[in-house]
């Protein structure tokens, strides 16, 4: 990879192996699938001519309404998409129930920028300043999710060195090392 | 690193009482978000300048949180909202 770096009208560039690119794509496409809003599939549309399907819109959305969305048990989920109080869970749940929906699609909206400005064979990348926004919280959404499934702590060199060589975790720690890098260095692009 | 107290702007004068910011938006430290991210990110969603960025991350560091912004409670979870958009780990607190 080459790094990234600031281009004079306010975007950035870097370059990716095909391999790198692929993992990237790989990795922000299972962060959208996390994300996805859960919930029953969209039912079949009725005939908008009929009475019927105004009242199933209007039970759909009364639904919708009294959805009261829990702090995810998936800790991975639970670190996409946090509590927005601490110690008080009446406040918490009211907050998720205004911006959980809205959390999720802008983060699939970020990851889903990111998916359709990366090359899939690699190579040059050339990114707008608002695209390298949406690089900036796909890519951090990525290091979230794999550091908490890694159980990452500050002392994260400490605990990859601790790694046996053929640990089957050595892999995703290398990879999460060099997320890291890309972040960094299209943060001091874009700094 | 040597580390500075963070400013933290909670006006206490006459013209502008306590009670008028009563609640803040409280970062919380987290082991994957790297420094240089979270500096960036408080210069981009609350306007600081880079020292005070940076500050107010090392506080976030070092001693596990900091306040990073302090007013209605309505504009506090607005900044919680899109702290959470970027990948902070941030919350909502009644300043008592």
């Amino acid at each position: 990879m080459e790094p990234f770096r600031s281009t004079r009208s306010g975007g950035v560039r870097a370059a990716l192996a095909p391999a790198e690119a692929s993992l990237l794509r790989s990795l922000v496409g299972q962060v959208i699938t996390l994300i996805a809003p859960d919930g029953p599939p969209p039912r079949p549309a009725g005939d908008p001519n009929t009475g019927a399907a105004l009242t199933g819109d209007l039970l759909d959305w009364e639904l919708e309404f009294d959805h009261q969305p829990e702090t995810p048990e998936d800790p991975v989920l639970a670190r996409l998409l946090p509590d927005g109080y601490r110690d008080d869970p009446d406040a918490s749940q009211e907050f998720r129930r205004y911006t959980e929906p809205g959390l999720r699609s802008a983060k699939q909206q970020a990851a889903q920028e990111m998916l359709d400005t990366l090359p899939e064979a690699g190579g040059k990348i050339q990114l707008t300043h608002d695209q390298a926004q949406a690089w900036l919280k796909a890519l951090n959404d990525v290091r979230l999710a794999l550091g908490v499934r890694l159980n990452v702590t500050e002392e994260f060199e400490e605990q990859w060195s601790r790694l046996a060589a053929d640990d089957p975790q050595w892999a995703a720690y290398e990879v999460y090392a060099w997320l890291g890098a890309v972040q960094e260095s299209l943060v001091q692009a874009l700094a | 690193m040597s580390v500075a107290p963070a400013e933290v702007d909670l006006p206490r004068s006459a013209d502008n009482p306590v009670s008028d910011k009563p609640w803040v938006t409280i970062v919380w430290n987290d082991p994957v978000n790297l420094m240089t991210y979270v500096t960036y990110v408080f210069q981009q969603v609350f306007g600081y300048p880079k020292r005070k960025a940076t500050r107010l991350m090392l506080d976030v560091h070092h001693k596990g949180k900091a306040v990073v912004a302090a007013g209605a409670r309505e504009a506090m979870e607005h900044n919680v909202e899109i702290l959470h958009g970027y990948g902070l780990w941030a919350t909502v607190q009644h300043d008592n």
